[in-house]
């Protein structure tokens, strides 16, 4: 606030110091003045243009007509129809719900999870480096590859996970071949992805609170329980506020795992909104519909998004 | 209140030891300073009497009372760190009342305290503020009012003023003593500033390589040292040291302020009880009611204080005269000070000569 204040009067001086120097008798230069900023950030503008609004206009200019892939001149104007059918939808809410499903609970756990491995790992000695280097991993390896993988050990029959489940002597489990346990099974998945990430973004946090901190804590006798809710979690907000933003957006576009693992089944249980406007667009040349779906979806993650920075914003300790 | 004593203190770091036998005893409602070059082993001292470090042998009691093993915050010592090491994310407020709550107090009872104690530093206008929008002294005083609310036994401080700028750091020392005087608690603080040390302890405790060297008043250390580290530390600019011809087992010692510069014209042995050493003075720097005289001598470079009134000027011939009640004589292979009779005779061998 103070720099401001103080900013302010030097500013002035030199504007108007400016004027002084470009009096105003020669209006083409005058004009030139006036136009140059725009004319700076024209080539930028352009590129955004070109690259960004041009697609995310043309996706709701689409929304409003009847259209398909396979003849892209034959577009019809349909006004709001393809959102009336959409809402009118009831696979359409089960693919939303399902949506908002795997978002909180990957978000949460892979938050949570990430959070205490984070405790645990941050120590100094080489095991810890190594477990840190493995539980990353996962995040290098391609999307396509993970699910395979996870087919594979999720197999009912020849399944890794059911032979470890049988070994224990428990019952075998579902995953994916359930409408109950295949959502579930996704989200494990999505988890086992996205942990390591976190744990790595949580230790660079926990690292850079200041250890004399702690030790002045510990002179007041606080526990461990309060330390820890006290200190650590208020100075690692920005870190969790962060993940928070971010996962939720990678997660609202789940795709790959649905493709490859389920393909949105057993009965849409784990069609999620990504999923379900490209089965709209490439399986049943929807184009409009798969097009109105894209505005939602992107109306979901924009107003997600805003309600994460009106809530935590204000919530977060920035040093 | 309580007095702090180190038994046969060890510390090791993987094998290491930085600290070795350390023996000391704070007295109840001293005001020790730990002082001496980074790397001495003074803050380890310190965090090891708050717990923060372990003990890898010996025994430590505050109050009479054995605590090696007593977690920090059970110990009733409280600390002001370096850095301040105030809660960011919490107000003035809870940051002194964290450790008031933490020991069972009342809501009601930790504002009462945590209100008193701000009225005693001048933080009560500031109370709801966060740390990141105080000055560096308003940090200080905040650091200061969570360790006094405490009411501590023994309260101990690392190197609290190192952060402050030249003014504040006079300022707040001046703040500190009359702290002290008011609470008649014992303290403990760690420094690596001798003036500090000097201005504000009564007890100094100088340590070098994890040794203590001399635990003395500041006086006794000026006049008294030791040995040639203590000698050489405690005092700006430090003491000279030369070599002596005639006594190759020892070296002489003098403080700069205590030796006299004339110019040297006449090649006219004076009469004198003391040291002479003719040299060529090199620099001169000016520090406004005095003035320090760098002068070469056949193999030594000495620094003399005199007084602004004449100066002399550089590439003149000089003569540095000590008495000989001015001189220290310390083994040159261990450091210590030569006292007793065996000074007396050292000091006669040199009167008069030119060494």
């Amino acid at each position: 606030m103070q720099n401001e204040a103080v900013a302010k009067p030097e500013i002035e001086m030199l504007e108007s110091a400016h004027a002084q120097a470009w009096p105003q008798q020669k209006p083409a230069w005058g004009r030139w003045e006036t136009i140059r900023p725009y004319a700076y950030v024209t080539p930028a503008l352009l590129f955004f243009a070109l690259f960004f609004f041009y697609p995310i206009g043309y996706v709701m200019y689409l929304s409003f007509h009847d259209w398909s892939l396979l003849n892209l001149e034959a577009k019809e104007w349909v006004g709001f129809a393809n959102f009336t059918e959409l809402f009118q939808e009831q696979d359409f809410y089960q693919v939303v719900i399902n949506t908002g499903l795997f978002t909180v609970l990957t978000v949460a756990l892979g938050i949570g999870l990430a959070f205490l491995l984070a405790l645990w790992l941050n120590r100094k000695a080489k095991i810890y480096g190594i477990i840190q280097g493995t539980i990353f991993s996962p995040h290098i390896i391609s999307l396509v590859s993970v699910s395979m993988l996870w087919m594979w050990m999720m197999d009912p029959q020849y399944g890794l996970l059911n032979a470890v489940l049988e070994a224990l002597g428990l019952p075998a489990y579902t995953w994916l071949s359930d409408t109950k346990s295949a959502l579930l099974s996704l989200v494990l998945v999505s988890v086992w992805k996205v942990v390591g990430y976190n744990t790595i973004v949580f230790i660079a946090g926990l690292q850079s609170i200041p250890r004399d901190i702690y030790e002045a804590a510990e002179l007041d006798r606080s526990s461990r329980i309060k330390t820890l809710y006290k200190i650590t979690v208020p100075m690692l907000s920005p870190t969790i506020f962060f993940l928070l933003v971010i996962n939720t957006i990678s997660s609202f576009q789940v795709f790959d795992t649905i493709a490859i693992m389920t393909q949105g089944g057993p009965v849409s249980s784990t069609n999620m909104l990504v999923y379900y406007i490209y089965e709209q667009g490439m399986d049943f040349f929807n184009g409009g519909i798969a097009s109105a779906a894209s505005v939602i979806l992107l109306g979901l993650v924009g107003l997600l998004t805003l309600v994460h920075f009106a809530f935590m914003s204000r919530r977060v300790h920035y040093r | 209140m309580a007095e702090v004593t180190l038994k046969q203190i060890t510390k090791k770091y993987e094998n290491q030891a930085v600290i070795e036998n350390l023996n000391l005893s704070v007295p109840d409602g001293s005001f020790t300073v730990l002082v001496g070059p980074s790397g001495c082993g003074k803050s380890t001292t310190l965090r090891m009497i708050a717990g923060l470090e372990s003990i890898t042998e010996g025994e430590l009691q505050i109050g009479n009372e054995k605590v090696n093993h007593t977690p920090p915050g059970k110990r009733d010592v409280a600390m002001v760190f370096q850095n301040y090491a105030l809660y960011p994310t919490m107000s003035v407020f809870d940051n002194i009342g964290f450790g008031l709550r933490n020991r069972g107090l009342s809501r009601v009872e930790t504002k009462k305290q945590v209100e008193e104690i701000a009225e005693v530093v001048g933080l009560t206008d500031y109370l709801q503020r966060k740390p990141s929008h105080l000055s560096g002294g308003q940090r200080q005083r905040v650091a200061l009012a969570r360790a006094m609310v405490k009411k501590p036994k023994v309260f101990l401080m690392d190197e609290p003023l190192s952060n402050l700028d030249a003014k504040l750091r006079n300022q707040m020392r001046v703040e500190l003593t009359s702290l002290h005087k008011q609470m008649g608690t014992t303290f403990i603080y760690v420094t690596h500033d001798q003036v500090e040390a000097m201005t504000m302890g009564d007890q100094i405790v100088v340590m070098n390589q994890g040794e203590i060297q001399q635990v003395a008043s500041p006086i006794d250390l000026y006049s008294m040292p030791a040995n040639l580290f203590v000698a050489q530390f405690i005092g700006s600019p430090p003491m000279n040291v030369v070599s002596m011809y005639n006594q190759p087992s020892c070296v002489i010692g003098f403080r700069p302020e205590k030796a006299a510069i004339d110019v040297f014209e006449s090649l006219d042995t004076v009469a004198g009880k003391g040291l002479m050493l003719n040299g060529v003075l090199v620099s001169r720097e000016i520090l406004g009611s005095e003035l320090l005289y760098y002068v070469e001598t056949k193999d030594e470079r000495v620094v003399v204080k005199g007084s602004t009134e004449s100066i002399i000027e550089v590439g003149m011939n000089v003569r540095v005269s000590v008495d000989a009640k001015h001189l220290y004589f310390f083994d040159r292979a261990t450091g210590t000070r030569i006292i007793g009779e065996k000074r007396k005779a050292m000091a006669n061998s040199v009167i008069g000569g030119i060494a």
